[in-house]
């Protein structure tokens, strides 16, 4: 078996990269974080790695709008040596290699293309807009997984518990034949949840009033996935808001938290596929 | 690169998608100023000042700004309906920060493929708003100053829109930079006037001390030879003012004071608040570690925050500051400059860079229902309120920093002056390269490096700045608005070049700009020299001494040794964070500052710092006259408690607390709210250190300006006390200068007092007011020393008065202690709500007769006399056995009783679980109201497995009482002698709590 190694980009107002860091190392995979300057300078390879994370946090203060500057760099970004970035990541995932996308990593994936992505051609056929509510907040859901969805990240998940922190996570869809196709592709692979475990359009438990109650997408390759809550902040049971209770009820529970399934699903699935 | 030629490019949400801000507006101009807008468009202008080609501007728009999902653009032709019979335009005051602006001009670099331009400013944005109903002037006025902007800092057109604007917020500043010279050399009247018209905020004292030192002989001789005039310049003079006043060398705390006791007669002098309580405590708990071989106390007082030992790799670094004044004058901007101004202390102590770990926040506004009549230019309490909470948001959520503690505190005399305290603490290795990283080591020849944010007429003189001498293109300087991306950039430039080793040490350039910054590290080599030519500027037209008073955010001074500028400048390129090298450091003992070749200031670095005169002040201290009230018999005790939980101070804080991410860095372990529904609120937070450990540490805070009123001695006590048993309530324990494991204490004192000084016109309590201050000096030393829980660092606000029209409004003196201990094992950490039915109830600790100053009271109008007294000693006993029995994991949940005593606590702890409790009263002799509500300090309620009950007992035996049971019942019952008294459903308590405080 292989070594899976994980790169995690950074800077311009990225700030989750420590812990997505963390949740790459404690699902068995080497992680770095790499500010995306040394990428673009190609004094770091994203070829060099298996699995590409971009991270929450607000690159360039989401001004104009959720990761919108952050992603038309990397749309239109020349590298040191001239080459397109955005070509570098077509090539990535042209060798079969993955993607994760959180929160404000998800917004850039949806904005520059790459999610849902159900043409195949790149263009942006979703927006990841202001919630609702009209307020960023920050709030722990419960989402549950599409399970026609074929994405390896969420595999043998059903329902998984972790926090929204954003002001601009209400996902609409370009038109209802985009609406349609995604649908029929699964690419919907995560949604909000009410307390039965179906998903929901009820707030707060919809924190921001998403189309089809979306919290993540993946692509039709399922290489590519990002959803708006964060995973990441859940490698720990003493994260969850209810820990008091669940430690009471079982003294001997186990320490991990359920975020870390999604990046054990996909460093064992580059290990038992390489 | 600026262009004559303005290309405007709007952006509307196209018609079938939900205009939330559109929405937002309407229904709070109807909620809050009773405004019936109709419909509401929102809109984005992006006004580019750049050279671009049609094509070009069409293809940014495309390309760049506009998300084609949900946006249309219109460029150069605005949108304009007549569906909208007004409508109002918002854009920015020239000089104040506009990140949109600056992002969407690095949009376009990237789109153009150009390297970004750091000099000029060339795209601005405007926000409009479209509105159905036809509004007069005065209501658009209205809306556009209370609701979605601020005169201060937004230039505003309404009417009927004719598809044109005119207003670009360009700066020019026609302004004489020569160097002047001030004639001091005057009569002691013409020196007062002169401190006046300068806006030096000097008294005569210190005038007269600057005047004499510039008439030494000595003085003029090297003068002389520095190629300097006899008179100071006008930069010498600013750069003394800045250095001599009260925020720098907190001349009041350093005050000798004359203390009167009216009661007991006593008398007494004390040389200096500080020294005499708040240093010496901390020095003798520093002196009794050291005597154990045990010094985890590394650095206090000195820098720019406090530092103790985390463990052998690793150190703490904690600060709290207040931000009260700016606050009052624009919100938004006050807050977030504060929030991003605190951050800054830690990542510029000692050598610097350390890793921000979280944010805290205590906020004290008049009540946001508040009725009555505004002063001018007083904003409303509720305008207030939005705007902070807006600011710490943004100035949390956009660095990445978690906000995880605080408190909102609601009292009408805060609504004059707010009080926003702003804190930050940071991890930072132990050393970087082998050197100390908390030390600052500096040697002449080392060079001074700015770095961050540019310099503009940002928060010169601050908010005494005349609005006389506005014009309309004139830049702000009164108010800040922070950026936080810049900052952003800086702090993880910095967490880089200080682990390779680039950076010898840092400091922030805060409040009194590169005068304070220098000013002070030129005290460590002995000199600095420094060229102030070379700053880079926002905008040109700026005085010498203006650039080195300005406190323009987002700046840091870099001490950089000469061989590894070279380095830093091209990793600095890499991030995008401007640095520019501004001179050397020198041991020459003087602050030598040049304009090109052209010496402007010249100052003895001794007489700098040292030379300010001491002040002499007068303290009486009388006790108020305060009495026990009178309440009728047959309380409606439901009624009552719902009352409580609905009222403003005991009410949840979710509509604030949820704006605040608590959670990035995935390292908080108790948030603030908790529970099955996330309803409970909790007495500290805990967060992890790292991910490679269980090792964390606990963060509280203690406030309760309340007791102020009946004696400022217990007010200062309890909220020390307070925030002590928050953090034994989650499984912390005591300092022990006997343990070798850095189990470390950290702590800030902020104090907020209304102005102290006796005057017999303008203040003619003054003497009693600063009595009140030195009791609760009194405390903290008592608290502190008693505890070994030391103070690292504060801070002191000492004029939080509200004058206009001959009206004063004075907040009620204030003291915060923020405190964070370590935590050996977060696994062992306690949350507040009940768990598990079944388990037993306790109250730890003993209640007393004491309802002075408590919220109860309050609910009919009384203050009351009893104030909760802190009996140290019993409190230490109860800690050590609350620390004993979370060591032998005999407690389920712990809860802290403050506000609203023992019934209110109960229903919070009932908040989190969807279950009941079913209590009875103990048989103590106190009333029931005593017992329900009564306020008294070190007391708990923890609830118990049942198969522990009797090492529970043993372990606590007479502190402990049984008073109930966890059951299913989702009721909070409560009972005394079998008489029922409270009987509510878990809802309806959750529902009247949860209503307090919404917006």
């Amino acid at each position: 078996m292989k070594d899976v190694k994980g790169l995690v980009v950074t800077g311009f107002g990225i700030n989750c990269e420590e812990e997505m860091a963390a949740a790459n190392r404690l699902a068995g995979a080497k992680a770095d974080i790499v500010h995306l300057s040394e990428v673009f300078n190609e004094r770091t390879s994203i070829h060099d790695y298996d699995i590409l994370n971009f991270p929450g946090g607000f690159s360039f203060g989401d001004d104009l709008g959720s990761a919108k500057v952050l992603g038309n760099k990397f749309r239109f970004k020349r590298m040191a040596s001239g080459k397109l970035f955005l070509d570098e990541l077509k090539k990535f995932l042209n060798e079969g290699k993955y993607m994760i996308g959180v929160c404000n990593g998800f917004q850039a994936l949806v904005k520059m293309g790459f999610l849902p992505n159900a043409s195949g051609n790149f263009e942006q056929e979703a927006t990841i807009t202001h919630n609702s509510s009209g307020k960023f907040e920050d709030r722990w859901v419960t989402c549950c997984v599409n399970p026609d969805s074929k994405t390896p990240f969420i595999k043998d998940i059903i329902t998984l518990d972790m926090p929204v922190r954003h002001g601009e996570g209400k996902l609409i869809f370009k038109d209802e034949a985009t609406r349609q196709i995604i649908i029929d592709k699964n690419l919907n692979c995560m949604s909000y949840a009410g307390k039965n475990g179906q998903p929901t359009t009820e707030y707060p438990q919809n924190p921001n009033g998403s189309e089809l109650n979306c919290a993540g997408l993946c692509d039709p390759s399922g290489q590519v996935f990002g959803l708006m809550p964060h995973p990441e902040a859940f490698l720990s049971v003493y994260n969850h808001p209810n820990w008091g209770k669940k430690k009471r009820q079982n003294p001997n529970m186990s320490d991990e938290g359920d975020g870390l399934k999604i990046f054990k699903n996909i460093v064992n699935h580059i290990k038992e596929n390489s | 690169m600026q262009s004559t030629n303005i290309n405007h490019i709007q952006l509307l949400l196209k018609p079938n998608v939900v205009d939330v801000a559109g929405q937002r507006v309407c229904e709070s101009a109807q909620k809050y100023l009773q405004l019936n807008t109709g419909k509401v468009k929102s809109g984005k202008i992006f006004s580019v000042l750049y050279d671009l080609s049609s094509d070009q501007i069409s293809q940014f728009s495309n390309e760049s700004l506009r998300d084609p999902i949900i946006h249309d653009a219109y460029i150069n032709m605005l949108f304009n309906d007549s569906a909208y019979q007004s409508y109002i335009l918002i854009s920015k005051l020239p000089g104040v920060t506009d990140d949109e602006g600056v992002s969407a001009q690095k949009a376009l670099c990237d789109l153009l493929n150009i390297p970004f331009d750091f000099s000029a400013q060339w795209i601005f944005t405007q926000d409009i708003y479209y509105i159905e109903n036809k509004l007069s002037d005065k209501q658009l006025a209205q809306l556009g100053e209370e609701l979605l902007g601020n005169p201060l800092i937004n230039h505003f057109e309404y009417g009927t829109f004719d598809g044109k604007i005119k207003y670009i917020p360009t700066v020019h500043i026609e302004s004489d930079t020569t160097i002047k010279t001030i004639d001091i050399f005057v009569d002691e009247a013409r020196l007062e006037k002169l401190s006046k018209e300068l806006l030096l905020a000097l008294d005569l004292k210190e005038m007269a001390a600057i005047q004499a030192y510039f008439k030494n002989e000595s003085t003029i001789a090297g003068r002389k030879e520095a190629g300097l005039p006899e008179l100071p310049t006008d930069c010498e003079m600013e750069i003394l003012a800045q250095t001599w006043s009260e925020h720098c060398k907190h001349k009041e705390f350093n005050a000798i004071i004359s203390y009167k006791d009216m009661e007991t007669g006593e008398e007494k002098t004390i040389d200096s608040l500080f020294k005499t309580y708040i240093y010496k405590s901390t020095k003798i708990i520093q002196d009794r570690l050291k005597e154990k071989g045990n010094n985890w106390l590394l650095k206090i007082f000195s820098d720019n925050a406090g530092v103790v030992r985390i463990d052998d790799d690793r150190v703490f670094i904690w600060k709290v500051e207040t931000h009260n004044s700016p606050s009052a004058l624009d919100p938004y901007g006050g807050a977030l400059t504060g929030i991003v101004g605190v951050n800054r202390d830690p990542l510029g102590t000692g050598i610097g860079g350390g890793k921000l770990l979280f944010n805290t926040n205590v906020l004290c506004f008049g009540s946001p229902y508040y009725e009555g009549k505004l002063l001018p230019g007083q904003l409303h309490p509720r305008q207030i309120m939005t705007g902070v909470v807006k600011g710490i948001e943004d100035g949390g959520n956009k660095s990445g920093i978690p906000t995880v503690n605080g408190s909102v505190i609601f009292d009408d005399r805060f609504r004059g002056k707010p009080l926003v305290f702003c804190g930050t603490g940071a991890v930072m290795q132990n050393q970087y390269a082998g050197v100390n990283s908390w030390e600052k080591p500096i040697a002449a020849g080392d060079r001074i490096v700015m770095a961050g944010g540019r310099v503009g007429k940002d928060g010169i003189h601050g908010a005494t700045f005349s609005s006389l001498e506005i014009d309309e293109h004139s830049p702000r300087s009164a108010v800040q608005i922070g950026s936080p991306i810049t900052q952003k950039n800086m702090s993880d430039f910095m967490e880089q070049a200080v682990k390779l080793g680039l950076i010898k040490c840092s400091t922030d350039n805060g409040a009194g700009g590169l005068s304070s910054s220098i000013g002070e590290l030129a005290t460590i080599s002995g000199g600095a020299k420094i060229q102030l030519d070379k700053v880079p500027l926002k905008y040109s037209g700026l005085k010498a001494w203006e650039i080195f008073v300005s406190e323009s955010q987002e700046r840091m001074s870099f001490v950089v040794k000469p061989d590894l500028i070279k380095n830093l400048f091209k990793m600095a390129a890499d991030f995008e964070v401007e640095l520019t090298d501004i001179g050397q450091f020198t041991n020459s003992g003087f602050l030598d500052v040049r304009w090109e070749d052209k010496s402007i200031a010249y100052l003895d670095l001794e007489f700098l710092h040292d030379g300010v005169p001491k002040k002499y002040m007068e303290a009486e201290w009388k006790k108020p006259a305060v009495r026990e009230p009178k309440l009728k018999n047959n309380l409606d005790y439901n009624d009552i408690l719902l009352k409580l939980l609905g009222s403003l101070n005991i009410c949840s804080r979710e509509s604030i607390i949820r704006r605040y991410d608590h959670e990035v860095k995935g390292k908080s372990v108790i948030k603030p709210l908790m529970g099955v529904d996330g309803f409970a609120p909790q007495d500290a937070a805990i967060m992890r250190l790292g991910f490679d450990s269980y090792a964390g540490i606990a963060v509280s805070n203690g406030i309760l300006p309340k007791f102020g009123d009946i004696d400022a001695y217990q007010m200062s006590a309890g909220s020390f006390d307070e925030a002590v048993r928050s953090i034994i309530a989650v499984g912390g324990k005591l300092p022990d200068p006997d343990d070798a494991d850095n189990n470390f204490w950290s702590v800030n004192d902020n104090f907020c007092v209304p102005d102290s000084a006796y005057n017999p016109k303008s203040n003619p309590d003054g003497k009693y007011k600063l009595a009140q201050l030195v009791r609760m000096n009194e405390a903290l030393f008592d608290m502190s020393t008693f505890f070994n829980i030391p103070m690292t660092s504060g801070k002191d606000s000492m004029k939080n008065d509200f004058i206009k029209e001959g009206v004063k409004i004075s907040v009620p003196p204030t003291i915060l202690y923020s405190m964070v201990a370590k935590i050996k094992d977060i696994r062992k950490t306690l949350t507040a709500e009940f768990k598990q039915t079944g388990d037993l109830i306790y109250l730890i600790g003993k209640t007393y007769d004491e309802l002075g100053g408590s919220d109860f009271y309050k609910l009919f109008n009384e203050i009351g006399a009893n104030v909760p007294v802190v009996r140290k000693e019993d409190a230490k006993r109860i800690y050590y056995k609350m620390m004993e029995a979370n060591t032998r994991s005999l407690l389920v949940s712990a809860h802290d009783l403050s506000d609203g005593g023992l019934a209110v606590a109960l229903a919070e702890s009932a908040f989190g679980s969807e279950l009941g409790v079913s209590i009875e009263l103990p048989n103590n002799g106190l009333s029931i109201n005593a017992n329900l509500f009564s306020e008294s300090h070190s007391r708990f309620i923890v609830s118990v497995n049942p198969d522990d009950k009797d090492k529970f007992e043993q372990l606590f035996g007479n502190d402990a009482e049984l008073i109930g049971k966890v059951n299913e019942s989702y009721k909070v019952q409560i009972s005394k002698a079998g008489k029922v008294l409270i009987d509510l459903d878990n809802d309806v308590l959750l529902n009247a709590w949860r209503s307090g405080l919404v917006f």
